[in-house]
């Protein structure tokens, strides 16, 4: 257990050691704000609510996971860190389960920055408390999906910039498959696989309040997956 | 402390280890010696469980690298070639960083990393950044690292490449001073460098241990041939047919001969006085010595007959 916390204890400081880190979060902030005051016509539709906000989060993530994620694994191979890391007392899930904890955690922080705007609504009006609070929610198990699918990505490559493009061509897919346009081209006994496997479907109703337990269910199983084929990658240096 | 049987390890069609047996006992500094590509670096790293052998077995105080991995690494501390770092971290947040997920509670934590920044003089760069640090410097944190567990065995692949001469001396003498307590186990394809840190050296060739023993060993087993250059202030018509007379002397090779009454020869002897025979027989025979030296065959040339197979 000392080893997780510990792999994710310096994986999180490393985030904060290099200024990119900041640089992310600064460009995620501004995105959320832009979305929020202009994008989703706050000042004119008279609503408490951070809906649009929300309903933006599989976007902004979508460039914004990979980025963090991408030199997570790739980084430690290219300087054969991994080497080290991977020589502790230690099991391989230890250490990616840490790094995936360490990436969540610095997640929840940009995530948190937010919190002001939430403050806002409630000041201006009376908003939903559930609904903020599942989309938080929901929020963060996107993220965290975007998480482990970059992870595992990280992990293939010694090349940043070739782990953040996959990363993201990954998550978009995910995303996308479930949108009309997608299903109403696929044949119709594929479409209801395909809708269920889509995490934009998912997402729709954390943005609208509503936390279903199936839908954390599948961000679950796809997290699980993802760091399971993470472990088995690491892994697989002794299959040769 | 270290006992391998057998080993193999192939990489596709590549035959890295092949059938690799060595035991290293407790507290002996041994060094691997090899060509780039010879195996060291797939025996280090069987050893340190990061990678699996396909056959044979391989031992680490008492634990077995397969089964037992967790064990086994408890009780060493490796440094990987060319002794990569985390840049981003401080020297101080690295080594806690290792001493936290080693286990080591948090009472000890501190005074075990001061110890290890004293025995690698790590002290004055205590403040920096790892990416700020020279490579000498880089590699000593690496080796810090390495000791904060006081580990049993120390694994390090060539830790001394990418330094310059006086870095090199430095992490040689720290290698030395470790090793009077640990075992140590260190790769190298620098002659000289086994002959200055090691008890023992195992020189392997294409997967194979192709020799062990002391450098001193070593090098007396390499046919036992000596090489003397000798010159005299004498006329060679006569140096020269009492020189081939003489009993032990194998080859003779005029170097110079003639001008002014000097001469100058290279004996090959397999007597390894042929130094003090030479003398003698200057001396019975009258004539003036100006020149005597004798060449032992090297360790480096033992090993460049053992891996080139030109014998």
């Amino acid at each position: 257990m000392s080893a997780i916390a510990s792999v994710a204890k310096k994986e999180f400081r490393a985030f904060f050691q290099s200024p990119i880190a900041y640089v992310f979060i600064t460009l995620f902030l501004v995105l959320s704000l832009w979305i929020f005051f202009f994008l989703s016509n706050f000042f004119l539709i008279g609503q408490s609510t951070l809906r649009t906000l929300f309903d933006w989060i599989p976007i902004t993530f979508l460039i914004f996971v990979p980025a963090v994620t991408m030199r997570m694994w790739a980084e430690e191979q290219k300087l054969g860190t991994a080497e080290i890391l991977l020589t502790f007392p230690v099991r391989d899930w230890e250490v990616v389960l840490g790094k995936f904890l360490a990436g969540l955690s610095f997640l929840a922080v940009a995530i948190l920055l937010t919190l002001p705007l939430a403050g806002t609504i409630a000041w201006l009006g009376n908003p939903d408390d559930g609904a903020v609070v599942a989309g938080y929610l929901g929020s963060l198990l996107v993220g965290a999906t975007y998480l482990a699918i970059g992870l595992w990505v990280s992990s293939l490559t010694q090349n940043q910039i070739v782990a953040f493009l996959i990363s993201v061509i990954l998550c978009f897919v995910l995303y996308i498959v479930g949108v009309p346009i997608v299903l109403a081209s696929l044949p119709d006994w594929l479409v209801p696989f395909v809708a269920q496997l889509s995490l934009g479907s998912h997402f729709d109703s954390m943005g609208r309040g509503v936390i279903d337990s199936r839908d954390v269910i599948y961000y679950v199983s796809i997290i699980f997956f993802f760091l399971f084929l993470n472990v088995q990658t690491i892994a697989s240096r002794r299959w040769s | 402390m270290i006992e391998v049987e057998n080993l193999t390890k192939t990489y596709g069609p590549t035959v890295a280890v092949d059938g690799i047996s060595f035991q290293i006992p407790k507290g002996e500094v041994v060094g691997f010696l090899g060509p780039n590509g010879a195996g060291k670096t797939t025996t280090m790293r069987i050893l340190t469980c990061y990678l699996p052998a396909d056959s044979g077995a391989a031992r680490v105080a008492g634990y077995d690298t397969f089964t037992e991995p967790v064990e086994v690494r408890r009780r060493i501390g490796y440094l990987p070639e060319s002794a990569p770092v985390y840049a981003e971290l401080g020297i101080v947040e690295y080594l806690q960083f290792v001493a936290e997920i080693r286990g080591i509670p948090k009472s000890e934590r501190e005074s075990r990393i001061a110890r290890a920044i004293e025995r690698t003089a790590l002290g004055p760069m205590i403040h920096k950044d790892i990416g700020q640090l020279s490579k000498g410097y880089r590699q000593r944190v690496g080796l810090a690292a390495t000791l904060i567990h006081d580990p049993e065995v120390l694994v390090l692949d060539e830790p001394t490449t990418g330094l310059d001469p006086n870095q090199i001396i430095e992490i040689r003498q720290l290698i030395r001073e470790i090793g009077r307590e640990k075992t140590v186990i260190l790769s190298t394809h620098i002659l000289p460098e086994v002959e200055a840190t090691c008890d023992r050296v195992l020189i392997i060739n294409q997967g194979r241990i192709v020799a062990s023993g002391t450098p001193a060993e070593l090098t007396r087993a390499a046919e036992g041939k000596v090489v003397c250059r000798v010159g005299f202030r004498a006329e060679p018509a006569i140096v020269e047919p009492a020189l081939r007379a003489a009993p032990g002397i194998e080859e003779l090779l005029p170097l110079d001969t003639g001008t002014n009454g000097t001469c100058r020869y290279e004996i090959s002897s397999r007597e390894h006085d042929i130094a003090e025979r030479v003398f003698h027989l200057a001396v019975g025979n009258g004539w003036t010595l100006n020149e005597l030296h004798t060449e032992r065959l090297s360790l480096e040339q033992v090993f460049t007959q053992l891996t080139l197979g030109d014998k």
